[in-house]
C-alpha cells in the first residue's frame, strides 16, 4: 500500500495544481496590459471638436475618468456606443475619447448622428498615442484614478454589465440602484 | 500511358514551387517600407520585427502582418534604430506598453524562472526515481537467488554460515 501513497499524493497534488490553474487562467484573448498600476502615459492630441483646446494627459488628473479608444471603423464601437451615453448621463465618471486613426469628418458625423458621449476627443490620426497606451484593437477602455494611474482596463466593447461589475466597483461609487434587481427577479 | 503517371507528380512540384513562390512573394509584399540606409540597421529591423508579435493578429509577427497596427509598430521600430536605441531598448519599449506577450521569445524573469527550471529537476527527479527502481529490481533478481537461504532461514532458523 505505502509504495503507492507517494505517487498518489504526487498526482493528487497535480491535480490541485491543473484545476487551480484552470480556474484562476485569464481569459486567452484578453491581454493583461502592463500599464495598470502605472501612470497613464503622456499625450497630447488635437481636439476634435474644439480645435485650438488639445487633449492631454492632464485632463485625467484630479477626478475619476474613463479613457475610451474608438474608431468610426469600428463595428464593436458602435455596439458599446449606448452604454458610453448611459454612463455620460450617469455623471459619475467623464469620458476621454482617443479616436484612433480615423477621418476628422467621420468622426464627426458619428457623434452628430450617434449622439456624444464624450467630454473632449482627441485625434489619433497616426496611432502614436495608442501604441503608447497599449492598444491592440478597438474599442479599449482604462478607468483612470485621480492620481492619473491607470486602475483598470477592459478590451472589447463596453456593456452595462462591465461597467457596474468591473468599473463601478473601482470608483468607490455605490452601484447603480438598478443594480440588485437580478438577484429577485425569480419573482 | 507513361506521361500520364508523370503528370501528377509534375503537377504537384509545380503546384507546391508556386505556393512556395507566393509564399514568399507575400511574405515580403507586407513590408514594403524602403530599407534603412545601414545594411546592419535594416538586419536588426528585419531580426526584430520577426521576433516582435503582431497585437492584432496574435500568432504573426510585426514583418507578416498586414494590419495597420503593425505598420505602426514597424514604424516605431524603424525609428526607434535610427534614434540610436539597442534591440533590448527597443524591446523594453514594446514590452512596456505591450508587455511580455509581444515577444516570441519570452525572457527569463522572477516569475517564469520556475517554468524554465522546471524541466532540469524534474529530470532530476526521474532520473533519481529511475535509478531507485532498478536498483530495487536489481536487488529482488539478485535475491531470487539467495531466497533459498531466506526460506531457509524462515523455514528452519537455521543458523547462518
Amino acid at each position: 500500500m505505502n509504495r503507492f501513497l507517494l505517487p498518489l499524493a504526487a498526482f493528487a497534488l497535480l491535480l490541485v495544481v491543473l484545476i487551480v490553474g484552470l480556474k484562476h487562467a485569464p481569459q486567452k484573448d484578453i491581454i493583461p496590459s502592463p500599464l495598470i498600476g502605472k501612470s497613464a502615459p503622456h499625450f497630447t492630441l488635437p481636439n476634435l471638436l474644439d480645435e485650438g483646446h488639445p487633449v492631454s494627459d492632464d485632463a485625467l488628473k484630479g477626478r475619476w475618468s474613463l479613457v475610451n479608444v474608438w474608431g468610426t471603423w469600428c463595428g464593436e464601437c458602435r455596439a458599446e456606443h449606448a452604454t458610453l451615453l448611459q454612463i455620460k448621463q450617469e455623471a459619475r465618471v467623464p469620458i476621454i475619447g482617443i479616436d484612433w486613426r480615423d477621418q476628422d469628418a467621420d468622426a464627426k458625423n458619428w457623434l452628430t448622428q450617434l449622439g456624444d458621449p464624450y467630454e473632449r476627443v482627441g485625434t489619433d490620426h497616426d496611432g502614436r498615442v495608442a501604441i503608447d497606451w497599449g492598444v491592440y484593437g478597438a474599442p479599449e477602455s482604462f478607468l483612470i484614478d485621480p492620481a492619473g494611474t491607470v486602475v483598470y482596463k477592459h478590451v472589447g466593447a463596453m456593456t452595462p454589465q462591465v461597467w457596474q461589475q468591473e468599473f463601478l466597483p473601482r470608483v468607490g461609487a455605490a452601484p447603480a440602484p438598478a443594480a440588485p434587481a437580478p438577484a429577485g427577479s425569480g419573482a | 500511358m507513361r506521361p500520364s503517371r508523370f503528370a501528377p507528380a509534375l503537377l504537384l512540384s509545380a503546384g507546391l514551387a508556386a505556393l512556395g513562390l507566393t509564399a514568399s512573394f507575400s511574405a515580403s509584399a507586407v513590408d514594403n517600407t524602403p530599407p534603412l540606409p545601414d545594411p546592419q540597421l535594416q538586419q536588426r529591423y528585419f531580426e526584430l520585427t520577426h521576433e516582435l508579435r503582431c497585437m492584432q493578429c496574435q500568432n504573426e509577427a510585426l514583418a507578416d502582418s498586414p494590419v495597420s497596427l503593425a505598420a505602426d509598430l514597424r514604424l516605431q521600430v524603424r525609428e526607434l534604430l535610427l534614434a540610436g536605441q539597442s534591440d533590448d531598448q527597443i524591446r523594453d519599449h514594446m514590452v512596456a506598453r505591450y508587455g511580455e506577450f509581444i515577444l516570441f521569445r519570452p525572457r527569463m524573469s522572477a516569475r517564469n524562472a520556475w517554468l524554465w527550471g522546471a524541466p532540469p529537476v524534474l529530470m532530476l527527479i526521474g532520473l533519481v526515481v529511475a535509478w531507485r527502481v532498478v536498483r530495487t529490481r536489481r536487488r529482488l533478481v539478485g535475491g531470487d537467488d539467495d531466497g533459498g537461504d531466506a526460506d531457509d532461514a524462515d523455514d528452519g532458523g537455521s543458523p547462518g554460515p
